[in-house]
Protein backbone atom coordinates (compact mmCIF):
# COMPACT_ATOMS: atom_id res chain seq x y z
CA UNK A 1 0.00 0.00 0.00
CA UNK A 2 0.90 3.59 -0.83
CA UNK A 3 -0.54 6.38 1.32
CA UNK A 4 1.75 8.80 -0.43
CA UNK A 5 0.51 11.85 -1.51
CA UNK A 6 1.85 12.90 -4.42
CA UNK A 7 4.06 16.36 -4.59
CA UNK A 8 2.85 18.51 -6.98
CA UNK A 9 4.95 21.56 -6.62
CA UNK A 10 8.27 22.08 -4.90
CA UNK A 11 10.27 24.68 -4.94
CA UNK A 12 14.01 25.39 -3.23
CA UNK A 13 15.93 28.19 -1.80
CA UNK A 14 14.55 30.84 -4.43
CA UNK A 15 15.91 34.06 -4.21
CA UNK A 16 15.15 37.39 -5.53
CA UNK A 17 16.81 40.85 -5.89
CA UNK A 18 14.84 43.67 -6.58
CA UNK A 19 16.11 47.32 -7.20
CA UNK A 20 19.12 45.95 -5.49
CA UNK A 21 17.34 44.71 -2.49
CA UNK A 22 17.43 40.84 -1.69
CA UNK A 23 13.44 40.13 -1.84
CA UNK A 24 13.50 36.73 -1.50
CA UNK A 25 16.13 35.31 0.62
CA UNK A 26 16.02 31.52 0.30
CA UNK A 27 12.48 30.33 0.24
CA UNK A 28 11.74 26.51 -0.41
CA UNK A 29 8.72 24.61 -0.29
CA UNK A 30 6.32 21.38 -1.09
CA UNK A 31 3.20 21.24 -2.07
CA UNK A 32 1.03 18.39 -1.97
CA UNK A 33 -1.98 17.20 -4.22
CA UNK A 34 -5.25 18.70 -3.15
CA UNK A 35 -3.20 21.10 -0.42
CA UNK A 36 -3.93 24.46 0.14
CA UNK A 37 -1.15 26.55 1.85
CA UNK A 38 -1.20 29.96 3.19
CA UNK A 39 0.72 32.36 2.76
CA UNK A 40 1.04 34.77 5.29
CA UNK A 41 2.90 38.14 6.42
CA UNK A 42 3.30 41.51 6.95
CA UNK A 43 3.44 43.87 3.77
CA UNK A 44 6.55 44.15 1.69
CA UNK A 45 7.53 40.67 3.17
CA UNK A 46 8.04 39.09 -0.34
CA UNK A 47 4.66 37.16 -0.56
CA UNK A 48 3.78 38.84 -4.21
CA UNK A 49 7.39 38.54 -5.41
CA UNK A 50 7.50 34.69 -4.26
CA UNK A 51 3.99 34.05 -6.18
CA UNK A 52 5.62 35.83 -9.36
CA UNK A 53 8.59 33.85 -8.79
CA UNK A 54 7.24 30.46 -8.84
CA UNK A 55 5.05 30.94 -12.25
CA UNK A 56 8.97 33.05 -13.64
CA UNK A 57 6.30 36.35 -14.38
CA UNK A 58 9.87 37.60 -12.36
CA UNK A 59 12.61 35.18 -12.77
CA UNK A 60 14.21 34.41 -9.73
CA UNK A 61 18.30 35.02 -9.52
CA UNK A 62 18.70 31.61 -7.97
CA UNK A 63 16.50 28.38 -6.73
CA UNK A 64 14.73 25.50 -8.70
CA UNK A 65 11.38 24.76 -9.14
CA UNK A 66 10.12 21.08 -9.77
CA UNK A 67 6.02 20.39 -11.12
CA UNK A 68 5.46 16.62 -10.81
CA UNK A 69 8.71 15.86 -10.13
CA UNK A 70 10.31 17.31 -13.06
CA UNK A 71 12.51 20.45 -13.35
CA UNK A 72 11.26 23.34 -14.90
CA UNK A 73 14.11 25.02 -17.13
CA UNK A 74 12.35 28.90 -17.21
CA UNK A 75 14.79 29.56 -20.34
CA UNK A 76 14.08 27.24 -22.60
CA UNK A 77 10.51 29.35 -23.69
CA UNK A 78 8.68 26.51 -25.12
CA UNK A 79 8.62 24.61 -21.65
CA UNK A 80 8.27 28.19 -19.39
CA UNK A 81 4.92 28.42 -22.02
CA UNK A 82 3.97 24.77 -20.94
CA UNK A 83 4.33 24.88 -17.37
CA UNK A 84 2.61 28.73 -17.03
CA UNK A 85 -0.61 26.87 -18.43
CA UNK A 86 -0.35 24.16 -16.14
CA UNK A 87 0.28 27.22 -12.87
CA UNK A 88 -2.88 29.46 -12.71
CA UNK A 89 -2.54 32.75 -11.21
CA UNK A 90 -5.03 34.68 -9.49
CA UNK A 91 -4.19 38.59 -9.09
CA UNK A 92 -5.26 40.79 -6.06
CA UNK A 93 -5.87 43.28 -8.82
CA UNK A 94 -7.68 40.39 -11.26
CA UNK A 95 -6.15 41.49 -14.27
CA UNK A 96 -9.45 40.66 -16.53
CA UNK A 97 -8.47 41.87 -19.87
CA UNK A 98 -10.57 44.96 -19.98
CA UNK A 99 -11.34 44.70 -24.60
CA UNK A 100 -13.01 41.04 -23.62
CA UNK A 101 -16.34 40.34 -22.54
CA UNK A 102 -16.53 37.95 -19.06
CA UNK A 103 -16.22 34.42 -21.73
CA UNK A 104 -14.12 35.76 -24.04
CA UNK A 105 -11.84 36.32 -21.34
CA UNK A 106 -12.18 32.87 -19.93
CA UNK A 107 -11.46 31.72 -23.28
CA UNK A 108 -8.88 33.30 -25.12
CA UNK A 109 -6.46 31.24 -23.43
CA UNK A 110 -8.39 28.19 -24.63
CA UNK A 111 -8.42 29.13 -28.09
CA UNK A 112 -4.48 31.20 -28.66
CA UNK A 113 -2.66 28.79 -26.42
CA UNK A 114 -4.55 25.23 -26.73
CA UNK A 115 -5.81 25.79 -29.66
CA UNK A 116 -9.21 24.52 -28.68
CA UNK A 117 -11.72 25.63 -31.38
CA UNK A 118 -13.67 28.56 -30.61
CA UNK A 119 -17.16 26.72 -30.30
CA UNK A 120 -15.80 24.49 -27.55
CA UNK A 121 -13.44 26.71 -25.89
CA UNK A 122 -16.83 28.64 -25.47
CA UNK A 123 -18.82 26.08 -23.96
CA UNK A 124 -15.60 25.36 -21.73
CA UNK A 125 -15.67 29.42 -20.62
CA UNK A 126 -19.32 29.04 -20.02
CA UNK A 127 -18.88 25.81 -18.15
CA UNK A 128 -16.20 27.52 -15.63
CA UNK A 129 -18.24 30.74 -15.46
CA UNK A 130 -21.30 28.77 -14.01
CA UNK A 131 -19.12 27.12 -11.85
CA UNK A 132 -18.22 30.57 -10.11
CA UNK A 133 -21.59 31.50 -10.10
CA UNK A 134 -21.53 33.79 -13.24
CA UNK A 135 -23.10 31.87 -15.74
CA UNK A 136 -25.61 35.30 -16.21
CA UNK A 137 -22.74 37.77 -17.03
CA UNK A 138 -20.86 35.80 -19.81
CA UNK A 139 -21.84 39.00 -21.88
CA UNK A 140 -20.60 41.96 -19.63
CA UNK A 141 -17.51 43.58 -19.72
CA UNK A 142 -14.88 43.94 -16.80
CA UNK A 143 -16.21 47.32 -16.41
CA UNK A 144 -20.00 46.35 -16.26
CA UNK A 145 -18.71 43.54 -13.32
CA UNK A 146 -18.25 44.64 -9.95
CA UNK A 147 -15.10 43.54 -7.77
CA UNK A 148 -16.25 40.24 -6.65
CA UNK A 149 -17.48 39.02 -9.71
CA UNK A 150 -14.17 40.28 -11.53
CA UNK A 151 -12.31 38.41 -9.21
CA UNK A 152 -14.95 35.49 -9.79
CA UNK A 153 -14.18 35.96 -14.28
CA UNK A 154 -10.84 35.82 -13.03
CA UNK A 155 -10.84 32.48 -11.45
CA UNK A 156 -12.51 30.83 -13.91
CA UNK A 157 -10.32 31.85 -16.39
CA UNK A 158 -7.65 30.41 -14.39
CA UNK A 159 -9.71 26.97 -13.49
CA UNK A 160 -10.43 26.79 -18.03
CA UNK A 161 -6.86 26.00 -18.40
CA UNK A 162 -7.36 22.51 -16.01
CA UNK A 163 -4.38 23.58 -13.61
CA UNK A 164 -2.51 22.01 -11.51
CA UNK A 165 -1.36 24.67 -8.60
CA UNK A 166 -3.43 27.69 -8.60
CA UNK A 167 -0.93 30.53 -6.88
CA UNK A 168 -3.35 33.23 -5.17
CA UNK A 169 -2.15 36.87 -4.56
CA UNK A 170 -4.24 38.41 -1.88
CA UNK A 171 -7.47 37.42 -4.17
CA UNK A 172 -10.12 39.78 -1.79
CA UNK A 173 -7.81 42.68 -0.26
CA UNK A 174 -9.16 45.03 -3.41
CA UNK A 175 -12.69 44.30 -2.49
CA UNK A 176 -15.27 46.23 -1.08
CA UNK A 177 -15.88 44.12 2.28
CA UNK A 178 -19.39 43.01 1.23
CA UNK A 179 -17.69 40.98 -1.75
CA UNK A 180 -15.08 39.56 -0.12
CA UNK A 181 -17.69 36.82 0.85
CA UNK A 182 -18.89 35.46 -2.53
CA UNK A 183 -15.19 35.08 -3.95
CA UNK A 184 -13.90 33.62 -0.47
CA UNK A 185 -16.48 31.24 -1.33
CA UNK A 186 -15.36 30.08 -4.34
CA UNK A 187 -11.91 29.49 -3.34
CA UNK A 188 -13.23 27.34 -0.33
CA UNK A 189 -15.49 25.62 -2.58
CA UNK A 190 -12.29 24.68 -4.94
CA UNK A 191 -10.07 24.14 -2.00
CA UNK A 192 -12.74 21.03 -0.98
CA UNK A 193 -13.35 20.20 -4.03
CA UNK A 194 -9.26 18.94 -4.10
CA UNK A 195 -7.68 21.87 -6.10
CA UNK A 196 -3.98 22.67 -5.03
CA UNK A 197 -3.19 26.08 -3.96
CA UNK A 198 -1.31 28.38 -2.57
CA UNK A 199 -2.86 31.44 -0.97
CA UNK A 200 -1.62 34.94 -0.25
CA UNK A 201 -4.38 36.37 2.51
CA UNK A 202 -4.95 38.07 5.61
CA UNK A 203 -8.29 36.20 5.76
CA UNK A 204 -6.80 33.91 7.80
CA UNK A 205 -10.10 33.05 9.82
CA UNK A 206 -12.34 31.61 6.93
CA UNK A 207 -9.33 29.64 5.33
CA UNK A 208 -7.89 28.30 9.04
CA UNK A 209 -10.09 25.19 8.44
CA UNK A 210 -9.21 24.19 5.33
CA UNK A 211 -5.16 24.56 5.34
CA UNK A 212 -2.63 22.45 6.82
CA UNK A 213 0.08 24.81 6.39
CA UNK A 214 0.59 28.07 7.31
CA UNK A 215 3.84 29.96 5.73
CA UNK A 216 4.59 32.88 8.17
CA UNK A 217 6.62 35.56 5.56
CA UNK A 218 9.16 37.93 6.79
CA UNK A 219 11.93 39.58 5.24
CA UNK A 220 12.27 37.49 2.78
CA UNK A 221 11.92 34.26 4.13
CA UNK A 222 9.70 32.02 5.85
CA UNK A 223 10.21 32.33 9.09
CA UNK A 224 7.65 29.85 10.82
CA UNK A 225 5.24 27.25 9.25
CA UNK A 226 3.19 24.80 10.47
CA UNK A 227 -0.43 23.33 10.90
CA UNK A 228 -2.92 26.56 11.80
CA UNK A 229 -3.63 24.87 15.32
CA UNK A 230 -0.11 24.91 16.50
CA UNK A 231 1.19 28.50 14.97
CA UNK A 232 -2.09 29.81 15.58
CA UNK A 233 -3.37 28.45 19.24
CA UNK A 234 -3.80 30.40 22.30
CA UNK A 235 -0.55 29.69 23.73
CA UNK A 236 1.21 29.71 20.52
CA UNK A 237 4.08 31.83 21.20
CA UNK A 238 4.75 32.69 17.30
CA UNK A 239 4.68 35.75 15.39
CA UNK A 240 2.73 34.41 13.20
CA UNK A 241 -0.22 34.15 16.12
CA UNK A 242 0.95 37.96 16.86
CA UNK A 243 0.34 39.11 13.56
CA UNK A 244 -2.81 37.27 13.76
CA UNK A 245 -3.93 38.90 16.74
CA UNK A 246 -2.90 42.53 15.62
CA UNK A 247 -5.01 42.11 11.95
CA UNK A 248 -7.69 40.93 13.91
CA UNK A 249 -7.53 43.84 15.96
CA UNK A 250 -7.66 46.07 13.13
CA UNK A 251 -10.60 44.50 11.60
CA UNK A 252 -12.54 44.65 15.46
CA UNK A 253 -12.08 48.83 15.10
CA UNK A 254 -14.88 50.57 13.94
CA UNK B 1 -14.19 87.47 -65.13
CA UNK B 2 -15.52 87.23 -61.22
CA UNK B 3 -14.84 85.44 -58.68
CA UNK B 4 -17.87 82.99 -59.20
CA UNK B 5 -17.23 81.80 -62.68
CA UNK B 6 -13.62 81.51 -61.72
CA UNK B 7 -14.58 78.69 -59.07
CA UNK B 8 -17.42 76.93 -61.37
CA UNK B 9 -14.68 76.84 -64.27
CA UNK B 10 -11.81 75.91 -61.79
CA UNK B 11 -13.97 73.11 -59.72
CA UNK B 12 -13.65 70.22 -62.07
CA UNK B 13 -9.94 70.39 -62.88
CA UNK B 14 -9.23 71.41 -58.92
CA UNK B 15 -11.99 68.47 -57.49
CA UNK B 16 -9.60 65.53 -59.45
CA UNK B 17 -6.56 66.88 -57.08
CA UNK B 18 -9.18 65.85 -53.99
CA UNK B 19 -8.58 62.47 -55.13
CA UNK B 20 -4.71 63.11 -55.71
CA UNK B 21 -4.80 64.35 -51.56
CA UNK B 22 -6.36 61.69 -50.69
CA UNK B 23 -4.03 59.29 -52.26
CA UNK B 24 -1.35 60.41 -50.68
CA UNK B 25 -2.59 60.90 -47.30
CA UNK B 26 -4.23 57.56 -47.02
CA UNK B 27 -1.14 55.72 -48.65
CA UNK B 28 1.10 58.18 -45.71
CA UNK B 29 -0.99 56.86 -43.08
CA UNK B 30 -1.58 53.53 -44.08
CA UNK B 31 2.43 53.67 -44.23
CA UNK B 32 2.54 54.88 -40.93
CA UNK B 33 0.70 52.34 -39.09
CA UNK B 34 2.27 49.49 -40.74
CA UNK B 35 5.45 50.58 -39.62
CA UNK B 36 4.61 52.46 -36.80
CA UNK B 37 2.85 49.73 -35.03
CA UNK B 38 6.06 47.54 -34.79
CA UNK B 39 8.06 50.49 -34.27
CA UNK B 40 6.02 51.24 -30.88
CA UNK B 41 6.06 47.63 -29.81
CA UNK B 42 10.13 47.59 -30.19
CA UNK B 43 10.45 50.83 -28.59
CA UNK B 44 8.38 49.41 -25.61
CA UNK B 45 9.09 45.31 -25.17
CA UNK B 46 12.44 45.71 -27.72
CA UNK B 47 16.58 44.99 -26.45
CA UNK B 48 18.21 47.55 -26.22
CA UNK B 49 19.96 48.18 -29.47
CA UNK B 50 16.05 47.95 -31.13
CA UNK B 51 15.08 50.97 -28.69
CA UNK B 52 17.88 52.62 -29.87
CA UNK B 53 17.32 51.97 -33.77
CA UNK B 54 14.01 53.22 -33.67
CA UNK B 55 15.23 56.11 -31.60
CA UNK B 56 17.42 56.89 -34.02
CA UNK B 57 14.64 57.01 -36.70
CA UNK B 58 11.94 59.04 -35.02
CA UNK B 59 14.44 61.84 -34.07
CA UNK B 60 15.21 61.88 -37.46
CA UNK B 61 11.81 62.25 -39.11
CA UNK B 62 10.83 64.48 -36.43
CA UNK B 63 13.76 67.08 -36.96
CA UNK B 64 14.10 67.23 -40.65
CA UNK B 65 11.62 69.18 -42.90
CA UNK B 66 9.41 67.29 -45.00
CA UNK B 67 10.11 69.49 -48.10
CA UNK B 68 14.18 68.69 -47.08
CA UNK B 69 12.40 64.55 -46.70
CA UNK B 70 10.68 65.12 -50.47
CA UNK B 71 13.28 66.93 -52.71
CA UNK B 72 16.17 64.46 -50.70
CA UNK B 73 14.19 61.59 -52.30
CA UNK B 74 12.59 62.72 -55.26
CA UNK B 75 15.50 64.35 -56.48
CA UNK B 76 18.05 62.67 -54.18
CA UNK B 77 17.38 58.82 -54.27
CA UNK B 78 15.06 58.01 -56.70
CA UNK B 79 16.68 60.02 -59.08
CA UNK B 80 20.20 57.67 -58.02
CA UNK B 81 18.26 54.77 -58.51
CA UNK B 82 16.61 55.49 -61.46
CA UNK B 83 20.29 56.49 -63.24
CA UNK B 84 22.08 53.66 -61.52
CA UNK B 85 19.27 51.28 -63.15
CA UNK B 86 19.44 52.99 -66.30
CA UNK B 87 23.16 52.91 -66.54
CA UNK B 88 23.77 50.04 -64.94
CA UNK B 89 21.22 47.14 -66.01
CA UNK B 90 19.45 49.44 -69.01
CA UNK B 91 16.13 49.12 -66.86
CA UNK B 92 13.94 52.85 -67.43
CA UNK B 93 11.66 53.16 -64.75
CA UNK B 94 10.70 56.48 -63.19
CA UNK B 95 9.34 56.95 -59.68
CA UNK B 96 6.31 59.79 -60.21
CA UNK B 97 6.05 62.26 -57.47
CA UNK B 98 3.22 60.78 -56.02
CA UNK B 99 5.09 57.81 -54.98
CA UNK B 100 7.41 60.27 -53.33
CA UNK B 101 4.92 61.78 -51.66
CA UNK B 102 3.34 58.59 -50.03
CA UNK B 103 6.65 57.54 -49.08
CA UNK B 104 7.75 60.73 -47.57
CA UNK B 105 5.07 61.25 -45.49
CA UNK B 106 4.29 57.95 -44.66
CA UNK B 107 7.91 57.71 -43.19
CA UNK B 108 7.55 61.05 -41.49
CA UNK B 109 4.15 59.50 -40.01
CA UNK B 110 5.74 56.33 -39.02
CA UNK B 111 7.55 57.97 -36.56
CA UNK B 112 4.84 60.22 -34.94
CA UNK B 113 2.53 57.34 -34.63
CA UNK B 114 5.07 54.98 -32.94
CA UNK B 115 4.61 57.65 -30.66
CA UNK B 116 1.03 57.80 -30.52
CA UNK B 117 0.98 53.56 -30.04
CA UNK B 118 3.99 53.34 -27.62
CA UNK B 119 1.89 56.29 -25.84
CA UNK B 120 -1.03 54.01 -25.82
CA UNK B 121 0.83 50.78 -25.14
CA UNK B 122 2.39 52.34 -21.99
CA UNK B 123 -0.86 53.44 -20.90
CA UNK B 124 -2.36 49.88 -19.99
CA UNK B 125 -1.90 48.92 -16.81
CA UNK B 126 1.03 46.55 -16.96
CA UNK B 127 -1.02 43.05 -15.22
CA UNK B 128 -2.46 42.86 -18.47
CA UNK B 129 0.90 41.18 -19.95
CA UNK B 130 1.56 39.46 -16.92
CA UNK B 131 -1.80 37.85 -17.10
CA UNK B 132 -1.52 36.75 -20.51
CA UNK B 133 1.79 35.88 -19.42
CA UNK B 134 0.47 33.80 -16.55
CA UNK B 135 -1.30 31.73 -19.07
CA UNK B 136 0.75 30.64 -21.32
CA UNK B 137 0.83 32.87 -23.91
CA UNK B 138 4.27 33.94 -25.71
CA UNK B 139 5.21 37.49 -25.76
CA UNK B 140 4.01 38.35 -29.47
CA UNK B 141 0.82 36.39 -28.71
CA UNK B 142 -0.02 38.56 -25.93
CA UNK B 143 0.93 41.68 -27.38
CA UNK B 144 -1.21 40.53 -30.76
CA UNK B 145 -4.31 39.50 -28.91
CA UNK B 146 -4.29 41.40 -25.57
CA UNK B 147 -2.12 43.96 -26.02
CA UNK B 148 -2.71 45.86 -29.36
CA UNK B 149 -6.74 45.64 -29.40
CA UNK B 150 -6.41 47.52 -26.44
CA UNK B 151 -3.81 50.30 -27.53
CA UNK B 152 -4.75 50.54 -30.76
CA UNK B 153 -8.60 51.44 -29.75
CA UNK B 154 -6.22 54.45 -27.12
CA UNK B 155 -4.84 55.50 -29.93
CA UNK B 156 -7.44 56.40 -32.25
CA UNK B 157 -8.28 60.10 -30.65
CA UNK B 158 -4.40 60.87 -31.17
CA UNK B 159 -4.27 59.03 -34.85
CA UNK B 160 -7.53 60.96 -36.10
CA UNK B 161 -5.90 64.10 -35.17
CA UNK B 162 -2.19 62.88 -36.75
CA UNK B 163 -4.40 62.43 -39.96
CA UNK B 164 -5.35 65.95 -40.11
CA UNK B 165 -2.16 66.93 -39.65
CA UNK B 166 -0.91 64.61 -42.28
CA UNK B 167 -3.33 65.80 -44.51
CA UNK B 168 -2.61 69.59 -44.46
CA UNK B 169 0.82 68.39 -44.92
CA UNK B 170 0.10 66.92 -48.09
CA UNK B 171 -0.48 70.50 -49.79
CA UNK B 172 3.64 70.45 -49.46
CA UNK B 173 4.24 67.91 -52.24
CA UNK B 174 2.95 70.31 -54.82
CA UNK B 175 6.23 71.31 -54.97
CA UNK B 176 7.02 68.10 -56.92
CA UNK B 177 4.42 68.30 -59.56
CA UNK B 178 1.93 66.05 -57.82
CA UNK B 179 -1.57 66.90 -59.67
CA UNK B 180 -2.82 66.99 -56.17
CA UNK B 181 -5.27 70.19 -54.63
CA UNK B 182 -2.66 72.80 -54.08
CA UNK B 183 -1.09 72.03 -57.09
CA UNK B 184 -4.11 72.14 -59.41
CA UNK B 185 -4.97 75.69 -57.76
CA UNK B 186 -1.98 76.95 -58.13
CA UNK B 187 -1.98 76.23 -61.49
CA UNK B 188 -5.31 77.52 -62.49
CA UNK B 189 -4.88 80.64 -59.90
CA UNK B 190 -1.54 81.95 -61.37
CA UNK B 191 -3.42 82.26 -65.03
CA UNK B 192 -5.95 83.49 -64.04
CA UNK B 193 -4.87 85.56 -61.60
CA UNK B 194 -8.02 84.91 -59.46
CA UNK B 195 -6.26 83.90 -56.39
CA UNK B 196 -8.63 85.20 -53.40
CA UNK B 197 -11.70 82.74 -54.57
CA UNK B 198 -9.51 79.97 -55.80
CA UNK B 199 -7.32 79.79 -52.67
CA UNK B 200 -10.45 80.08 -50.37
CA UNK B 201 -11.91 77.06 -52.36
CA UNK B 202 -8.93 74.56 -51.54
CA UNK B 203 -8.70 76.07 -48.15
CA UNK B 204 -12.59 74.68 -48.08
CA UNK B 205 -11.88 71.47 -50.17
CA UNK B 206 -8.87 70.57 -47.52
CA UNK B 207 -11.13 71.61 -44.37
CA UNK B 208 -14.30 68.94 -45.63
CA UNK B 209 -11.57 66.38 -46.37
CA UNK B 210 -10.80 66.99 -42.80
CA UNK B 211 -13.77 66.87 -41.25
CA UNK B 212 -15.00 63.74 -43.33
CA UNK B 213 -11.88 61.90 -42.18
CA UNK B 214 -12.06 63.44 -38.39
CA UNK B 215 -15.95 62.15 -39.01
CA UNK B 216 -15.41 59.00 -40.03
CA UNK B 217 -12.95 58.02 -37.12
CA UNK B 218 -14.90 59.23 -34.33
CA UNK B 219 -17.43 56.63 -35.84
CA UNK B 220 -14.60 54.05 -35.48
CA UNK B 221 -14.14 54.87 -32.14
CA UNK B 222 -17.54 54.66 -30.70
CA UNK B 223 -18.00 51.62 -32.90
CA UNK B 224 -15.12 49.82 -31.22
CA UNK B 225 -15.38 51.31 -27.65
CA UNK B 226 -15.63 49.09 -25.21
CA UNK B 227 -18.86 48.56 -22.79
CA UNK B 228 -18.83 49.91 -19.79
CA UNK B 229 -16.26 52.86 -20.55
CA UNK B 230 -17.70 56.14 -19.99
CA UNK B 231 -18.04 58.59 -23.02
N1 LIG C 1 10.09 45.87 -9.08
C1 LIG C 1 10.55 46.11 -7.84
N2 LIG C 1 11.68 46.83 -7.66
C2 LIG C 1 12.16 47.06 -6.44
N3 LIG C 1 11.59 46.62 -5.31
C3 LIG C 1 10.46 45.91 -5.41
C4 LIG C 1 9.88 45.61 -6.68
N4 LIG C 1 8.77 44.88 -6.48
C5 LIG C 1 8.66 44.74 -5.16
N5 LIG C 1 9.67 45.34 -4.51
C6 LIG C 1 9.90 45.39 -3.06
O1 LIG C 1 9.91 44.07 -2.62
C7 LIG C 1 9.40 43.97 -1.30
C8 LIG C 1 8.41 42.82 -1.25
O2 LIG C 1 7.29 43.15 -1.99
P1 LIG C 1 6.08 42.16 -2.20
O3 LIG C 1 6.60 40.88 -2.76
O4 LIG C 1 5.06 42.88 -2.97
O5 LIG C 1 5.61 41.91 -0.71
P2 LIG C 1 4.18 41.47 -0.18
O6 LIG C 1 3.41 40.89 -1.33
O7 LIG C 1 4.48 40.47 0.89
O8 LIG C 1 3.54 42.68 0.37
C9 LIG C 1 8.80 45.31 -0.99
O9 LIG C 1 9.68 45.96 -0.11
C10 LIG C 1 8.76 46.02 -2.32
O10 LIG C 1 8.98 47.38 -2.15
MG1 LIG D 1 1.61 41.52 -2.14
Amino acid sequence: MNNNVATVLQITDIHKVLGGKEILRGVSMTVDKGELKILIGPSGGGKSTLLQCINFLLPPDQGRIFLDGSEVHFHKKAELYRYRQQVGMIFQDFNLFDHLNALDNVSIALRKVKKIHKAEAGDRAYHELERVGLSDKTDLYPAELSGGQKQRVSIARALAMDPKVILLDEPTSALDPELIGEVLRVIVDLARSGMTMIMATHQIGYVKSLTNEILFMENGRIIEHGPPEKLLSADADTRCRGFCEMLKDLVREP
Amino acid sequence: MDAFTAIIDALPYILKGTAVTAGIVIGAMVLGLIAGIPMAVGQVYGNRPVRFMVGVYVWFFRGVPVLVLLFLVYFGVFGFIEIKLRSGYGIYINFSPFMAACLVMGMVSAAYQSQIFRGAIQALPQGQLKAASALGMSDSMAIRTIILPQALRIAIPAWSNEFSIVLKDSAVAFVLGTTEIMARTHFVASRTYQHLPLYLLAGVLYFILTWMGVKALLKLEHKVRIPGYSN
